[in-house]
């Protein structure tokens, strides 16, 4: 293995991360706001609570881990991807501090406030639509490259199908991802009512889930041919991700090992993810940027990757502490302490 | 608009006003940590649950105003890229690093603040509950000192070479390591501990100023004043290696901040003053042999002057202003700690009299302002460079033409930002009063 396709891996398993603990956060924060107004009043608001307190801003850490470690690793990315992105990069990062900062407002310090449950159902939904701007342009003909600058073309964004396929995708993937969590969590509180209204929400964000799915992946064969037959290639990765997402709406429909339907929501979204990301190599930003040319000098890369070691020897104890603590323990996950 | 649509200055504007307020929610971010921990250590080895009552509810105000120091961190980790893509793609090779390991240890302190926050009553011994702190502590101190070597990396750039606009042999470890990084590291991080200190400090101030007598908040004035006093003479000692680094390697920032024009020795220490369009020191007071003894350890020291630059090298000269209140305010924290240090050890003074409780309480705004002016003193200092000798700022920018529009929409932000943690953070301990908090521990609340 290259540096270069190990640096874009370790990455790539950020960002991964990220999908998966933001998913839960994003989607936690609608559905909460949601049962608030539908008068399911708080059945499932202390549940959510519970789990997101004190993790909310280790979510963050994998988000700014990924963006710090792609211009480290491939610092031709920040010029590229940062003079274009600087409006749908600023809107999440404004969308990001509100919902940050509102969050930690509401549980920490003020009494409950209908506005700052907004905030939150709000953004949820709203971040996930800013960020996929990056995937969605990466796969080239949305920016235009003339005498080294580097300009963004909001026309074509706009009124593509493809990135607004990518949106909805977005939108019911972390929809779908949070139910299915937070299905587990309460059936580890023994919340039967909040179960009960959680298995509902997964069951039914599952099809629209795998159906965008499917809906992006023949929409990319238009946008972008190459990308799309390299994807063929990996077509057994898609399969696994389609037998996984079967597998788990299945044990949530029959009401049983919620953990282990968890983990397969995972599974289907880590395979669809590598291998739309493995069919992407060797371009970062198509046709412009490869992993290639705008890749680090190799003492950085050596010393990145030591970096991340170490960093991984004194993160995996601390977050296990963290999950044994907070989603393991049965008198915690009860609301027992 | 008030201004020409120029994306390097927008720019410019856009990361000062990030920064800025980023700033003083980082520099408490760092310091406060410490001051819990110190607080939480207290009360155990004395047994005395005053001090655990302070860890607890500064604890409490921290998680506040962390969230708004992660979010405008996350701001301007973004901002970097986006603002000053060219800046990014050349020095990316050499401070991917640190700031790589920077967001290691953010997110080893964020693990560990989570179960710090929500685990006072879980462990059966208090010691395991102390021992949380400890990651909180180091990890927010080790990203200041992370991302405080980029800064040093930025004023005195090494460990690469540029050929033919490409940077080449880079040497991440040497880049960290530069001849800025052991003063810069040692004053951002010690007067984050200073600053903290009297931010917690003024709170006791103020509630003893309103006639409280309780005796929680005398605890917390005598442990934020004798911890503030140990800071601010570090502090004093810093700077003053500080000002010798910048003889050795920046000379030219040294001479904007204090209006040195022509190389000399015995050169004389400007307090003050302001400066006539021809260049001339007015009202100022005059220190004889104190710049060549701040840089150089003796008066025959010869400091460079600003004459000896060619003129589109020079900082902007106002920045001696900056540098003036900076070292005024550290000075004035340093006399009102010990003060109270004093007038405390002595029998029969009285420590809590109305005037040094007022000054303490001033101490808070003025720490936090003594920290922008020290920033702005060193940034605006290095201009016109974005990378010291190497890269000026105007290349680094980015050509995008939205940069006013993203200015008016992040300063909407932290203005929001502002207000509503200040009213949220009153309104917390409003309702939740000590005196009710000591009453429910079934803590003593007694008056001295």
């Amino acid at each position: 293995m290259t540096y270069e396709v190990l640096g874009i891996t370790v990455l790539w398993l950020f960002l991964y991360g990220y999908l998966i603990v933001a998913s839960v956060d994003f989607g936690a924060g609608f559905f909460s706001y949601y049962s608030k107004r539908t008068n399911k009043n708080h059945v499932i608001h202390s549940i959510i609570q519970r789990y997101l307190s004190p993790v909310w801003e280790v979510t963050n850490v994998f988000l700014v881990f990924f963006f710090i470690g792609i211009v480290g690793f491939f610092p031709d990315t920040a010029y590229y991807y940062g003079t274009a992105l600087l409006v749908p990069g600023s809107v999440a990062i404004i969308l990001l501090a509100i919902r940050g900062s509102y969050y930690a407002f509401a549980t920490y310090g003020a009494k409950e406030s209908r506005f700052y449950d907004f905030l939150y159902g709000a953004t949820g939904l709203l971040i996930p639509a800013s960020l996929t701007t990056v995937l969605t342009i990466s796969e080239g003909g949305y920016i235009r490259v003339e005498n080294g600058n580097v300009e963004m073309l909001y026309g074509e964004l706009f009124t593509s199908l493809y990135s607004w396929g990518v949106v909805g995708l977005a939108i019911v993937s972390v929809l779908f991802i949070s139910a299915a969590f937070l299905t587990y969590y309460a059936a580890r509180a023994k919340d039967e009512e909040a179960l009960s209204l959680l298995r509902k929400y997964a069951l039914s964000w599952a099809f629209p889930s795998i159906i965008m799915g499917i809906v992006v992946f023949l929409l990319l064969g238009r946008r972008n041919p190459v990308h799309f037959n390299s994807m063929l290639d990996l077509w057994w990765m898609f399969v696994i991700s389609f037998i996984a997402f079967a597998a788990a709406t299945w044990l949530i429909w029959k009401k049983r090992n919620y953990g282990i339907a968890f983990i397969l929501v995972m599974v289907q979204y880590f395979a669809a993810f590598f291998a739309y990301g493995a069919s992407h190599l060797p371009y970062l930003l198509y046709p412009y940027l490869t992993i290639y040319d705008g890749f680090t000098n190799e003492t950085m890369a050596i010393a990145l990757i030591t970096a991340f070691i170490g960093g991984l020897l004194l993160l995996v104890p601390s977050l296990y502490l963290l999950m044994r603590l907070f989603l393991f323990d049965a008198e915690y996950v009860e609301g027992r302490r | 608009m008030f201004f020409d649509n120029d994306p390097v200055l927008l720019s410019r504007i856009l990361t000062y006003l990030t920064l800025g307020f980023h700033a003083i929610f980082a520099t408490i971010g760092v310091g406060i940590p410490m001051m819990i921990a110190i607080a939480e250590w207290m009360g155990i080895k004395r047994k005395d649950p005053h001090y655990t009552l302070l860890a607890r509810r500064w604890a409490r105000g921290f998680v506040i105003t962390v969230a708004i120091g992660v979010v405008t961190g996350t701001a301007i980790g973004l901002q970097l890229s986006l603002l000053w893509p060219n800046f990014m793609q050349t020095a990316g090779h050499t401070i991917g690093l640190p700031m790589f390991m920077e967001v290691f240890a953010f997110f080893f302190e964020a693990i560990f603040l989570g179960i710090y926050l929500y685990t006072w009553d879980r462990f059966k011994t208090k010691m395991r509950h102390f021992l949380l702190v400890i990651p909180v502590v180091i990890g927010a101190t080790a990203s200041a000192f992370f991302i405080t070597t980029v800064n040093a990396f930025m004023n005195m750039p090494q460990g690469f070479e540029i050929v033919d606009g490409v940077v080449t042999s880079a040497n991440p470890l040497e880049a960290m390591f530069n001849p800025a990084t052991p003063t810069k590291i040692s004053h951002v991080i010690i007067t984050c501990y200073l600053t903290a200190a009297f931010v917690l400090g003024a709170i006791a101030a103020v509630k003893i100023l309103r006639g409280n007598k309780s005796v929680y908040h005398k605890k917390a004035l005598h442990l934020t004043m004798l911890t503030g006093a140990v800071f601010a003479i570090s502090t004093a000692i810093i700077g003053d290696f500080s000002g010798k680094y910048l003889h050795e390697y920046q000379p030219e920032k040294l001479a904007a901040a204090e209006w040195h024009f022509e190389t000399e020795t015995e050169a004389p220490l400007i307090l003050g003053g302001i400066l006539t369009e021809d260049n001339e020191v007015q009202y100022a007071l005059e220190i004889p042999y104190a710049l060549s003894i701040l840089a150089g350890f003796a008066p025959d020291t010869e400091v460079i002057g600003l004459n000896e630059f060619p003129e589109d090298e020079l900082p902007p000269l106002f920045i001696h202003y900056f540098f003036d209140l900076m070292v005024f305010i550290g000075m004035y924290l340093a006399a009102v700690s010990t003060l109270f240090v004093v007038m405390n050890w002595k029998k029969n003074w009285n420590p809590f009299n109305k005037p040094l409780m007022m000054m303490i309480a001033a101490g808070a705004p003025l720490s936090i302002l003594a920290i922008e002016a020290g920033w702005i003193f060193t940034e605006v200092g290095r201009q016109p460079w974005i990378l010291n000798g190497i890269m000026r700022t105007s290349e680094a920018a980015t050509s995008s033409e939205q940069v006013g529009l993203m200015l008016i929409l992040f300063a909407g932000l932290y203005l929001v930002l502002g207000v509503t943690c200040a009213g949220v953070l009153r309104k917390m301990f409003k309702q939740n009063p000590v005196e009710r908090e000591m009453h429910k521990r079934k803590i003593d609340n007694y008056e001295v």
